[in-house]
């Protein structure tokens, strides 16, 4: 039952996602915050693969969604205006970070891990926002652009249509989120969530806790250089805010908004914040009160989430 | 050669001796109860046997191998597998996932981010058994955490059993259990020691089970070994009535 359950989700969410472009007019938005939803989507639920699914508290992951935007940007800016090596390169820099951040504090448990994330965090903000020379500092990277995507004979117009764009970037979180499946679907998964169950029962059956919550770690910040190097791609533009920790805990409440136990939780949570940051944004600058707002009536009334009460399996 | 040769080993907390120079040697096949008054020191002997934390004196030898400095991750692959006196498993996971967590590690299939060396490895067909052998194939699909304790308890005992043990170590299987549950319990003691030949130490505080299964019986008191001989010697010691026994008769 839940197995069938998990398809239709699954066979929802796709729909929904395929033709985003075409109904989000309908609810007040256009294809570039259709675009938004699915690259925070992508970084909401790559943070969820630590937060709910191996149940480690980084509180600090804008730093690789930050490096990864930045990695993809000074990229086309400094080197090649080329997306997808862009794209690599962010996600290369998230990754190796992520890697060597992870290896220096997967020792830490509970606040102690969390803090270590946004303190880390917090370095690579401080950079970015005073080496003005090389990232434009405060202002943030301008003067490039994300480049059309040649395919053989073909080019895909992203550049110049956002319709283009969202579908490429639609594309790569697929790519992302199925990886993710895969990867909750295989042993090295299941361990992921027993070590979130509970670790002493993990080490006495002999499994090495670090190495795994490494890994976890080291995927998850991969995924999220991905995610930030979209970001960077889609608004031709990156600024230190996308490295600071108040960027970090607005991922943190996608994926506790839509439910840390659900796969597909923190895209609808990265759903509701970035469709209702734009709607109230509009009319006051005070939005985040009233994303503070459905936040806390989430958790008084949908403690698992809004997807919390669908169950607890990612689709296989 | 005994399997487990523990001598002379202490255990300080500050000041708090709480196993204070205690000797055990279990031979291969053996059925060992320990027992003891609250505070004897029986689960912290319990933690330094399957590497909690390191002995402050003393020596372990596990299958001819000194293990004292060893983490529980290396004596779990050396073959020492142990249960908790508060049942330890994975609540929201359902039973045959937290036997194939243990089945999988014990594969090395732990970083495994394929699902073909899961298959090839027969980790269908280990998860049947073992859900066979703890009397589980009826709940395989229920999640752990709803289940009765007695059921957990053996959810535990049966994740133990997946790591293909040497040492069996069960730190009080029947705490909290009712009658049935503990009849149940003790019967599957006895059929993995008799039918599989496992080597079991246990810690336990009902009595009709460790003299049921016990073949030998170690009593600890304040840390230190009190007695330490067969069920009816240990039932015609003089000293062990007094400090133990003869609190609840």
């Amino acid at each position: 039952m839940s197995v069938k359950r998990d398809f239709a989700v699954g066979l929802f969410v796709w729909a929904a996602l395929l033709t985003m472009p075409f109904w989000m007019p309908a609810i007040g938005g256009y294809t570039g915050l259709a675009t938004r939803v699915v690259v925070m989507g992508l970084g909401a639920m790559a943070l969820n693969l630590l937060l709910g699914y191996t149940g480690a508290l980084s509180f600090g992951h804008a730093t690789f969604f930050g490096l990864g935007a930045y990695g993809a940007a000074m990229t086309i800016r400094y080197l090649v205006p080329s997306t997808p090596l862009a794209l690599l390169a962010g996600i290369a820099v998230a990754a190796a970070a992520g890697a060597a951040i992870g290896a220096m504090i997967v020792r830490r448990r509970g606040v102690y891990f969390a803090m270590s994330t946004i303190a880390f965090g917090q370095i690579f903000y401080f950079v970015a926002f005073r080496w003005s020379s090389v990232t434009g500092g405060d202002d943030g990277l301008t003067g490039w652009t994300r480049a059309p995507l040649s395919l053989g004979p073909l080019t895909l117009d992203i550049r110049g249509s956002e319709t283009a764009f969202y579908y490429f970037a639609l594309a790569l979180f697929a790519a992302g989120v199925g990886a993710m499946a895969w990867i909750l679907s295989t042993p090295f998964g299941r361990t992921l969530v027993a070590i979130r169950e509970n670790e002493r029962r993990a080490r006495f059956l002999g499994l090495s806790i670090e190495r795994h919550l490494w890994l976890s770690f080291v995927i998850s910040s991969t995924l999220m250089g991905l995610a930030g190097g979209l970001y960077a791609l889609l608004n031709n533009f990156v600024d230190p805010r996308t490295l600071r920790y108040d960027q970090s805990g607005e991922f943190v409440i996608m994926a506790v908004m839509g439910g840390m136990r659900s796969f597909w939780g923190p895209l609808l949570g990265a759903f509701i914040f970035v469709v209702v940051q734009d709607v109230v944004s509009s009319h006051t600058e005070n939005w985040m009160s009233v994303i503070g707002l459905v936040f806390i009536l989430v958790v008084l009334f949908f403690p698992r989430g809004l997807l919390g009460l669908l169950g607890r399996r990612a689709p296989a | 050669m005994s399997l487990l040769d523990v001598e002379d080993v202490t255990k300080a907390f500050g000041r708090l001796v709480a196993v204070g120079g205690v000797t055990l040697r279990v031979e291969p096949g053996e059925l060992r109860a320990i027992i003891g008054p609250n505070g004897a020191g029986k689960t912290t002997f319990f933690n330094l046997v399957s590497g909690f934390f390191p002995p402050s004196s003393g020596t372990i030898r596990f299958d001819g191998r000194d293990v004292g400095a060893l983490g529980p991750a290396a004596r779990v692959r050396l073959g020492i597998a142990r249960t908790f006196q508060i049942t330890e498993v994975f609540p929201e996971l359902d039973v045959a996932e937290n036997l194939r967590v243990a089945a999988e590690s014990a594969a090395g299939l732990a970083f495994s981010l394929g699902r073909g060396a899961a298959r090839r490895a027969g980790m269908d067909g280990e998860v049947d058994r073992l859900l066979a052998t703890a009397g589980l194939a009826d709940r395989r699909n229920r999640q752990v955490g709803e289940l009765s304790h007695g059921d957990q308890r053996a959810v535990e005992i049966a994740m133990a059993l997946a790591l293909k043990p040497k040492l069996l170590m069960l730190d009080e299987p029947t705490a909290g259990m009712g009658d049935q549950e503990t009849h149940d319990v003790a019967r599957l003691i006895r059929r993995l020691h008799r039918d599989e030949g496992l080597t079991i130490v246990l810690i336990e505080h009902d009595m009709r089970v460790v003299f049921n299964l016990a073949q030998r019986i170690m009593v600890l008191a304040e840390g230190k070994t009190l007695a330490e001989g067969t069920p009816d010697e240990i039932a015609g010691n003089e000293t062990v009535q007094a400090a133990y026994l003869g609190e609840s008769a």
